[in-house]
């Protein structure tokens, strides 16, 4: 599924270099569930952004399938990520003017789907995550678990191959910390998909099948 | 997808929304209301001029006055009477005397010059016009030869005592125009009220047409006969200003060759009016008449506008500098309000922006969001900007403010007095005719439209600019941004 070989990246930070990833190679196989540990500014992220083609590595390659995701142009970048990439963040980063319903639909825009089979779909999704009937609310009104629930939906509504949670129980409580972490289990084992999460709890990163430890960019393995 | 995020992102930022789309409105509307005026001013001053030299006359071909020579009356008409002239009765003598003579301000030069007006390129119509003053200088004086005073007595009246004397001026304004029908000069721009006007076989007649404004004034009607210059004249008929707001070119009009005849002043003119194939030519036109007659003051109706005064001068100034600088400062200051607020806009919504470039929206697509939704507040703008600007334009209207327009005109109306202290450059009297306009505020569906246009353009430029703040970000970027 993704290998990625002497991925290198540097940030400039006014006349200071600071290097994020320093040669990290690495291969995750189709249907894993992955866990990324480390500590603050370890390069976590960073290294979540190189996998879901948010950033491009300034040295080595990252390839998903066979896309080498380090030299496609943005707009194939996009089609891959519309098409084969679900994304979870931290802070739930739901459209705050949008409904529940049509937050997930968000995620079927760039697929050209019609607008019947997309409502179709989201409402689905929503109930995949125990919101059915949560689809006309807003972001506003709804609590920090029920929010994921629903950046989750929209993150699957497409039936990608990949899915990256960034710090998806950050914003949580343990209670629900749980609950979203079996949600996020449970679709991962029922539908395959590749699952990699970026947390710096151990109780989630206990929870998968293989754990990375990140540290001023450099990853190991953690047996 | 597209439609509902947009409205919905509308809708949350309703202040926003209402603040560029006032803005984008007052604008529009005063592109309106000015354009509005602008027009109505330059429909009124054409009223005022086309009263002088009709409808259709887009340049008249004049010449300049000579400054008298020392000594001269300078266009004044004199009035010498023999010894033993006019009428004795009673010990009073009565004179009268008639004279027609070149309007006040005015020369003639020679009617030749119309041939060589008709065969410049672009030129599709032209008719000479003579412009005369009718002056009768009338009245009664003691009987002179009675008595011969001797040395330091004062003259001594008519037996019975009779003594002093009165006099009277009239003076009224001839036209004498070519009555072979060419449709362009004074007398297109008039209305028939009675009678008829002027026919082919009207050539060389003692015939004339009244302004019947003069005709009520005088009491003369069709069929009366009155005297110009000293001979007869039937009337055939009374015209009155097809604008409500203006008067005739002049009290009376006559065939051209009597004028001439009766002025002695065969084969002269004192203007050309001319009427060009097309608008478009009338500057082309002009240029090659001043290369043809390089004596002669060639005149367009933007020149001849200058020379209306009166408080429809000041309106048009107004409006022309004013109004025009002030309707471009207002949209342009609402295309920069609707920028920075899209700008604005974009920055607080970076993490949005971002989260949707990261689950697979394109740059087009986010930027066709960012557009869209500056598209429809400069639309709602625009339509606001409409209507007010209609509710203008239509106060205007109800208001209806009459503004005076005084047109320095070569002919006039009666009642100037021979001998008048002159206000021309060189001493000379110019006839000037003023006259009351309202202005009206016409709208057309072109203003409306390209009001909306300006509107709809200042919402796709906030939306190009802001688009592209939103293309620019990248989407990792973006998500570590604090929202």
């Amino acid at each position: 599924m993704f290998e990625l070989t002497h991925v290198t990246k540097t940030y400039t930070q006014g006349t200071r270099k600071v290097t994020a990833l320093d040669s990290v190679s690495l291969s995750i196989p189709d249907g894993q569930m992955v866990a990324i540990q480390g500590p603050t500014g370890g390069g976590k992220s960073t290294l979540l952004q190189m996998l879901g083609a948010l950033e491009r590595p300034s040295k080595g390659s990252v390839a998903l399938a066979d896309d080498d995701l380090s030299t496609l142009p943005d707009s194939r970048l996009a089609g891959i990520r519309a098409k084969e990439i679900g994304f979870v963040f931290q802070g739930f980063n739901l459209i705050p003017t949008l409904t529940a319903q049509e937050n997930v639909e968000t995620a079927l825009a760039p697929l050209g789907v019609p607008a019947r089979e997309r409502k179709e779909r989201a409402a689905k999704a929503l109930a995949d995550v125990g919101l059915g009937d949560r689809g006309s609310h807003r972001p506003a009104e709804l609590s920090g678990g029920q929010q994921q629930r629903v950046a989750i939906a929209r993150a699957l509504v497409k039936n990608p191959v990949v899915l990256l949670a960034d710090e998806p129980t950050g914003n949580l409580d343990e209670e629900t910390r749980d609950e979203i972490m079996a949600l996020l289990e449970g679709l991962w084992r029922d539908q395959g998909l590749t699952l990699i999460v970026v947390t710096h709890d151990s109780a989630v990163a206990k929870r998968a099948q293989r754990r990375l430890h990140i540290k001023q960019g450099k990853v190991t393995e953690k047996k | 997808m597209f439609a509902t995020y947009l409205l919905r992102e509308l809708g949350n930022r309703r202040k926003q929304t209402a603040i560029i789309a006032i803005g984008m409105a007052l604008a529009i509307a005063l592109v309106i209301v000015v354009n509005a005026v602008s027009v109505g001013v330059k429909d009124a001053q054409a009223a005022v001029l086309a009263s002088v030299y009709g409808v259709g006359t887009d340049i008249t071909v004049t010449q300049t006055p000579e400054p008298p020579a020392e000594g001269e009356a300078g266009g004044r008409p004199s009035f010498d009477f023999d010894a033993g002239a006019g009428q004795t009765s009673d010990g009073t003598t009565s004179l009268s005397q008639s004279r027609l003579s070149t309007s006040r301000g005015t020369t003639t030069f020679d009617a030749s010059q119309l041939q060589t007006v008709l065969a410049v390129d672009g030129v599709s119509a032209a008719t000479g016009t003579l412009a005369l003053e009718n002056s009768t200088f009338s009245g009664e004086m003691p009987d002179m030869t009675q008595s011969t005073p001797t040395e330091g007595e004062q003259p001594q009246g008519a037996p019975g005592g009779g003594g002093g004397s009165s006099f009277d001026i009239e003076a009224f304004s001839v036209l004498g125009l070519d009555v072979n029908g060419e449709a362009v000069g004074p007398l297109t721009s008039v209305a028939l009220e009675d009678g008829r006007t002027f026919t082919a076989s009207d050539a060389g007649e003692n015939v004339v047409v009244l302004d019947s404004t003069y005709a009520t004034t005088e009491s003369l009607a069709v069929g009366d006969t009155m005297q110009i210059g000293g001979e007869d004249f039937e009337i055939i008929g009374i015209v009155s200003s097809t604008s409500s707001d203006a008067q005739t070119a002049a009290n009376t009009f006559i065939p051209l060759d009597v004028a001439q005849r009766i002025a002695d002043l065969e084969g002269q003119v004192s203007t050309i009016s001319v009427r060009a194939a097309s608008s478009d030519a009338i500057s082309a036109v002009k240029t090659e008449l001043e290369t043809a007659l390089p004596d002669a003051t060639v005149s367009t109706q933007e020149d001849l506008a200058s020379s209306v005064s009166g408080s429809l001068a000041s309106a048009s100034s107004l409006v022309t500098n004013l109004g025009t600088w002030l309707s471009i400062i207002v949209l342009a200051a609402a295309f920069l309000i609707a920028i920075l607020f899209t700008i604005s806009g974009v920055s607080r919504r970076t993490r949005e922006f971002g989260t949707l470039k990261a689950i697979g929206w394109t740059n087009r697509r986010i930027v066709g969001q960012v557009a869209g939704e500056s598209l429809v507040q400069g639309a709602i703008g625009g339509v606001l900007g409409v209507a007010v600007g209609l509710l203008g334009v239509l106060a205007i209207n109800l208001i209806a403010p009459t503004l005076t327009a005084g047109s320095a005109t070569q002919t006039g109306p009666a009642g100037l007095p021979a001998g008048m202290p002159g206000g021309g450059p060189f001493g000379q009297e110019t006839a000037a005719t003023t006259t009351d306009i309202v202005l009206q505020a016409p709208v057309t569906g072109t203003i409306i439209l390209i009001a909306v246009g300006l509107a709809i353009l200042g919402g796709v430029l906030a939306g190009v600019i802001g688009g592209w703040r939103a293309a620019r970000l990248r989407p990792a970027e973006a998500l570590r941004s604090v929202a």
